[in-house]
């Protein structure tokens, strides 16, 4: 592992002690973090897949019967009834925040219904009760959109900082640990040099007194 | 900001969408869905579903969008029944968050038995 590109004086290795606190300390930190946001992100997952079951099956199945039932009326007569649409759905976002990350928290406000768009007349009873299955069906799609964003945060959020762990614990750490053995062997060796060096000036001044 | 509900695809499948208050936009190829995903993300739409074989076509662009909470774009299959990819993507969740898909796996050996 390669050390720090830095002078081996008193000042670095105080300097680089703290830093190796920190790091070690952060490192422990967002590994915390990680177990937690995996534990958290495995149960959204569950109730993700679960929700998307759902809604994929009951979706599938009301679109195919309004397929068979827009089969059996004239184009021009369905499209005319869904043109204008007598519901408007508004939705209330919040973010929320799951171990700091942004999450969005969609949830139905203000549904403005007047039943059907189109009169009795118009439509067959097939039409009638595909538009009733789609008025069920939306709040659970737009629960299934609220834990498919969170889960797709989540596991963004957890990538990032797995890796940020794998810096801190396989580069980071390493390093300094390696930048402060030299430093500490380089100061030590400096003053053994200096101890030698006096008592050989202590042993010549000897000599020449003799 | 950010109230209203949008889905991108094939007309003549999703207009019954529209009878509940779902906003439809029409696309039926991928030039025309990346644009209409470029312009509905401007703020409005939290939600924008969008047809599984639309998606399909258009990765590059689902993923640019999974980086903010807003819009959350989700695809839905279309009549012609689920082809997987929505949970495809919920497989790669998995498997980005924890390195190995966990979920599915179980579930697979739980039936083999």
């Amino acid at each position: 592992m390669a050390r720090l590109n830095v002078n081996p004086t008193r000042m670095e290795l105080k300097r680089l002690k703290g830093r190796l606190k920190t790091a070690t300390r952060g490192y422990q930190l967002l590994k915390d973090k990680t177990d937690e946001m995996v534990r958290r992100f495995i149960i959204i997952a569950r109730k993700n897949k679960q929700l998307r079951q759902e809604v994929e099956k009951e979706l599938v199945f009301a679109l195919q019967n309004f397929a068979l039932a827009k089969s059996l009326t004239d184009s021009t007569q369905v499209e005319e009834a869904f043109l204008m649409p007598s519901k408007t759905i508004k939705l209330q976002c919040k973010k929320s925040v799951i171990m700091n990350v942004p999450v969005p928290d969609i949830t139905i406000s203000q549904q403005q219904s007047q039943g059907l768009p189109y009169s009795f007349l118009s439509m067959t009873a097939d039409m009638d009760s595909v538009v009733f299955a789609m008025d069920k069906l939306l709040e659970k799609m737009i629960q299934l959109a609220t834990v498919e964003k969170t889960c797709n945060m989540l596991a963004d959020e957890i990538e990032k900082n797995k890796r940020r762990v794998n810096a801190l614990e396989n580069i980071m750490i390493p390093q300094m640990q390696e930048t402060i053995k030299y430093i500490a062997m380089k100061l030590d060796e400096d003053e053994r040099a200096s101890t030698v060096r006096l008592m050989k000036v202590k042993s010549i001044i000897q000599k020449e007194r003799n | 900001m950010y109230n209203r509900v949008g889905v991108i695809g094939n007309i003549n499948s999703i207009m019954a969408l529209k009878a509940v208050g779902v906003e439809v936009f029409n696309a039926t190829s991928a030039d025309q869905a990346i644009e209409l995903v470029k312009k509905l993300s401007n703020g409005e739409f939290a939600v924008l579903f969008i047809e599984e074989t639309l998606a399909q076509q258009i990765p590059d662009v689902l993923q640019k969008a999974k980086t903010k909470p807003y819009p959350a774009i989700v695809p839905i299959p279309s009549a012609k029944g689920a082809t997987g990819f929505g949970m495809q993507g919920i497989k790669n969740d998995v498997e980005k968050a924890i390195g190995t898909d966990i979920l599915f796996n179980k579930e697979e050996t739980t039936n083999g038995r």
